[in-house]
């Protein structure tokens, strides 16, 4: 059988001074990054508007700010994001964000007055039909199934003729399919929507009812700033209920400084995965913070494993050293710390390559955090415990040994006056 | 003993596996048009693929951002219902007093929620109260401010009591408008803490929310009010307030309202009426559009009274024939016809509609008026396009790990590998299965917690086959290493699920919609796990070492 790490003996323990300092030297500057580069929050947090287009044409970042900034726009607060797609890169995705504290709220405009902005603009400047041929049509790019059908009936291309209504309900369906399943939401042209099994009559009136223009909304989200600033907050205490939640768990299983010091290293694992998205400016979206989360638990499964073993040879062979007890607790489950690690690392590699860009920010936050985990288990939990206990067992050691002079030294008190006899008894010797 | 053991395990997996494939594959009842499909139909969807996997589908709910549709939080201004309670209710008890003829200084109301009564004369304190106890119920509390003064307080639970019923009754309203505009199967619930007021709601395929926010917010209320004075049209406000304060009207109770120009024939202006409405929205009980007697493209809307609403209407306009009283819809004034005759239960709004404007309105003063206005919060929208894109790199995603594990267990594990594999195939059965069971919503997220999943499925396995390599190592016999490998992993396969599980509860807690949906898929996966990474694989050992007799010595791991 293939075995990795057959009768490792690596010295993890000796090492554990170098690798806490190494540790806390990675969290402080973690910190700084934090302060220095800040946090790119994306607007689930910052409040504000978020719009996806999809673009026929490829991305022309000055055409797009001009179009937005002719909307009234603020062209300080706008940021313009392609979308980078890994393989076929025929589509052309672009995010647009304008984020809305608490400070900058309209009153009475309604949450959703940027995201009709932004949509005015897209709306004349991505057209390429001109304004007078597109009056009273509707945009086929943009619309419904319901805004299609009954833009149909209005139009009434069929007359009054007798089931009307369930033809134009039937070739919507069929407009939107065509449109979101085989062209990816954007239509080129309105005679290229199939005409197979419709009425002629109806298909020739297509061009007078509608229109393409030259985007599609993929998606818009608008989150009120009073929201954004409570979601900020409850991730927080989430973040911080969980981290309660497994110290409880893991004091209750084992003792409370192992929990004490699985919780340490799951703080160090989240500052550093943080760290990466400050230096990366990564968006922190609700998905990061869900990923952050399920880090959490996840983290906890290779401290425990390391714990069970330690507890497990404790049980043999009491204290004999306890580090030396841990080092080799540690070796024996490296491989299994390394392949079970690996494994989620591996599928995780699966959704970073290939789940897509709605998906990004959550791969990512567990790409890094299983990597970091792993590294934390050996280098941070175990050490913590075994600096405690050496601090709480030396001290016991040095009171024990503190309590062995003192009674030697009665007993040494008490022997005093037999000694004077006995020399006496030698000096005539002489 | 060992053969009737595998057999009772054999029996156990063989059902959950057939019941899951049952929920997961069991063909629709009913087809498009609704009509019920028989047992023949059904059967024969097994032969087709695309049969097959639309009968999946059909059992999974999809999130709003796989299939696409809208997300809206709104917040009802429960402020608001308080503030129109207490100026209310201060108008009621002035008119209340002033019936009696006991001579007020000022009733006032500083803060919502707090009136205040002055009196001129100390004398008539107690007959003051009497009078205006009707107006104040159980839940305002009266405290004496002084020999002349009456103070009333809404208490706490009087307040949320309010702010409750108000509430529940714009939830009721904004389910009814959604509902009688057929959006499929939409969610409709309170959001967040109690206090906060707060509606979700989410429509599925709906991806332009414009429709539906006018929809909502078409909060048509319907008042009947008094004309102050003479029915005149004035060209500004200030115009109309200085005559119609001439003509004695009531500082305190007056308002100039816009006047509906109709049809171009009366221009619009502005007419004076009381502030305090005879007649408001909660006393409607019907409301119809009916074509006019004159003119049948012309619409009208017909509308019913309560009883209550009746009785006091009836009082109302038979205490003041010969005065004029105006119809206002949504703050506008539709017509003011005068009262020639006292009117009980029953009365009609004109005004250019047509059949359908005129349909809409009646079915929004039927749902009723919202009791509210109502803040948007959150909005967010999907469409149909970035939901397929999604669900295509899941599962592309989800192949890829899959396979890549697969590879790597059986490379390195041999044939114990493929006992892995067997058991993370079933984990994913018995997982969708119970997102079928539980109705839980598979969400893109969800997607990614099944990729994460196939990863820590595994891991279980890869702790149970190493704990049997080093009992190997050590020199154990097979079956009794195996057997150790299962017991002393157990205890560190229950720890890890249980971290992970709890914090999956608290990110349920967190989120909501796609969040939610991965929480879920990971909780029901994990508890999928604990049973087939255990209780199956074991199985398999069984099976396999009962195979090779009782002096087992080799064993692929």
């Amino acid at each position: 059988m293939i075995e990795i790490f057959k009768d490792a003996n690596y010295d993890f323990i000796g090492k554990k001074n170098i690798l806490i300092v190494i540790s806390i030297i990675i969290s402080l500057l973690g910190i700084g990054t934090f302060f220095v580069r800040g946090f790119n929050l994306g607007v689930d947090f910052s409040g504000g508007t978020l719009v996806t287009a999809r673009f026929k044409k490829a991305h022309d970042d000055t055409r797009l700010r001009t179009a937005l900034v002719k909307q009234n726009i603020d062209a300080t607060k706008v940021t313009i994001q392609p979308i980078s797609q890994i393989g076929e890169s025929t589509k052309n995705d672009v995010l647009i964000r304008l984020p809305q504290t608490v400070g900058d709220e309209k009153t009475g405009a309604g949450i959703d007055a940027d995201k009709r902005a932004i949509l005015e603009a897209l709306t004349n400047h991505y057209t390429e039909v001109p304004v007078e041929s597109r009056t009273n049509k509707v945009d086929i790019n943009n619309s419904g199934s319901e805004t299609i059908k009954n833009a149909l009936i209005t139009k009434a291309p069929l007359g009054g003729q007798a089931g009307a209504e369930e033809e134009y309900a039937r070739l919507a369906t069929a407009i939107i399919k065509h449109r979101d399943n085989d062209k990816g939401g954007l239509i080129n042209d309105v005679n290229e929507i199939p005409s197979t099994g419709f009425d002629p009559k109806l298909i020739a009136a297509l061009k007078d009812v509608f229109y393409a223009s030259d985007f599609h909304i993929l998606d818009a989200s608008v989150v009120g700033p009073q929201v954004g600033k409570e979601l900020r907050n409850r991730a927080i205490y989430v973040t911080f209920a969980s981290l309660i939640g497994m110290l409880i768990y893991i004091a209750f299983r084992f003792e409370l400084i192992y929990g004490v010091g699985a919780v340490v290293a799951t703080i160090h694992d989240v500052i550093v995965t943080l760290a990466f998205f400050s230096i990366f400016q990564w968006e922190i979206s609700l998905n990061v913070i869900a990923a952050l989360l399920t880090l959490i638990g996840y983290s906890m499964n290779d401290t425990i494993v390391i714990f069970d073993r330690i507890r497990e040879t404790l049980k043999v062979k009491r204290r004999d050293d306890l580090d030396v007890l841990s080092n080799e607790a540690i070796n024996q489950t490296l491989s299994r710390t390394i392949i079970t690690s690996g494994l989620t690392f591996l599928s995780v590699c699966a959704l970073v390559l290939f789940g897509g860009p709605v998906l990004r920010g959550f791969s990512l936050t567990l790409f890094i955090g299983i990597l970091v985990g792993t590294y934390s288990s050996i280098a941070i939990a175990t050490p913590i415990m075994l600096w405690w206990k050496h601090l709480t067992i030396d001290r016991i050691k040095l009171a024990e040994q503190a309590k062995k002079a003192a009674k030697a030294a009665e007993e040494a008190k008490a022997a005093k006056p037999d000694k004077t006899a006995k020399s006496n008894k030698s000096e005539p010797s002489k | 003993m060992r053969k009737s053991n595998l057999r009772s395990r054999v029996f156990v997996i063989a059902i959950t596996t057939l019941i899951s494939l049952l929920l997961i594959l069991y063909p629709r009842t009913t087809d498009e048009q609704g009509r019920k499909r028989t047992g023949q139909e059904m059967l024969k969807d097994f032969t087709s693929w695309t049969a097959i996997k639309a009968n999946m589908t059909s059992h999974i709910k999809l999130g709003l951002d796989l299939k696409g549709g809208s997300h809206l939080v709104m917040q009802v201004q429960t402020d608001e219902v308080i503030q129109q309670l207490t100026t209310n209710n201060a108008r009621q008890s002035e008119e209340a007093l002033k019936k009696a003829n006991i001579p007020i200084k000022a009733v006032t109301s500083p803060a919502p929620g707090q009136v205040i009564i002055e009196l001129t004369d100390a004398g008539r304190y107690d007959e003051a109260k009497n009078k205006v106890k009707n107006e104040f119920g159980p839940e305002w509390e009266f405290s004496k401010g002084s020999a002349t003064v009456l103070n009333y307080n809404l208490t706490t639970i009087g307040n949320d009591q309010r702010r409750a019923q108000a509430f529940h009754q714009a939830m009721e309203i904004i389910e009814n408008r959604v509902n009688a505009f057929g959006v499929a199967e939409p969610t409709i619930q309170s959001h967040g803490p109690e206090k906060a007021y707060q509606i979700l709601l989410q429509l599925p395929g709906v991806d332009d929310p414009e429709r539906v926010k006018k929809l909502i917010k078409a909060g048509s209320t319907l008042e009947l009010k008094a004309v102050v004075g003479q029915p005149q049209v004035y060209e500004t406000k200030e115009k109309a307030l200085q005559s119609a304060a001439s003509s004695g009207g009531v500082a305190g109770n007056m308002e100039a309202l816009p006047v509906d120009p109709k049809g171009g024939a009366v221009e619009g202006g502005f007419i004076v009426v009381e502030k305090s409405p005879v007649i408001t929205g909660i006393d409607l009980r019907d409301a119809a559009a009916v074509p006019s007697r004159y003119n049948p493209q012309d619409y009208e809307i017909h509308f019913t009274l309560t009883p209550s609403g009746a009785e006091r209407f009836g009082t109302w306009t038979g205490a003041n024939i010969g005065k004029y009283l105006a119809v206002v819809l949504d703050g506008q004034v539709k017509s003011f016809p005068r009262i020639n005759d006292r009117i009980s239960d029953r009365g009609q709004i004109t005004g250019d509609f047509t059949k359908e404007t005129g349909e809409d309105l009646a079915l929004s003063l039927r749902s009723g008026a919202l009791p509210a206005k109502i803040v948007y919060l959150e909005e967010r929208t999907v469409g149909p396009s970035l939901g397929a894109d999604s669900i295509q790199q899941g599962v592309v995603a989800s192949g890829v790990g899959l396979i890549l594990v697969m590879v790597f267990m059986l490379a390195y594990y041999r044939l114990s590998g493929l006992n892995a594999i067997i058991a993370l195939i079933l984990n994913l059965i018995f997982l969708i299965a119970g997102l079928a069971l539980f109705k839980a919503t598979l969400t893109l997220p969800g997607i990614a917690g099944i990729i994460l999943l196939i990863g820590m499925a595994v891991d279980s396995n890869v702790l149970i086959f190493e704990r049997i390599r080093e009992e190997l190592r050590h020199g154990k016999i097979v079956p009794s290493a195996v057997d150790s490998g299962f017991n002393k992993a157990f205890l560190t396969i229950i720890d890890t699920h249980v971290t992970t599980i709890v914090s999956a509860f608290f990110l349920f807690i967190f989120g909501t919609g796609p969040i939610r949906g991965f929480a879920v898929t990971l909780i029901i996966g994990l508890l999928a796990n604990l049973f087939t990474s255990v209780y199956v694989s074991r199985s398999m050992f069984i099976y396999w070492l009962a195979r090779g007799g009782p002096k087992v010595d080799k064993i692929s791991i």
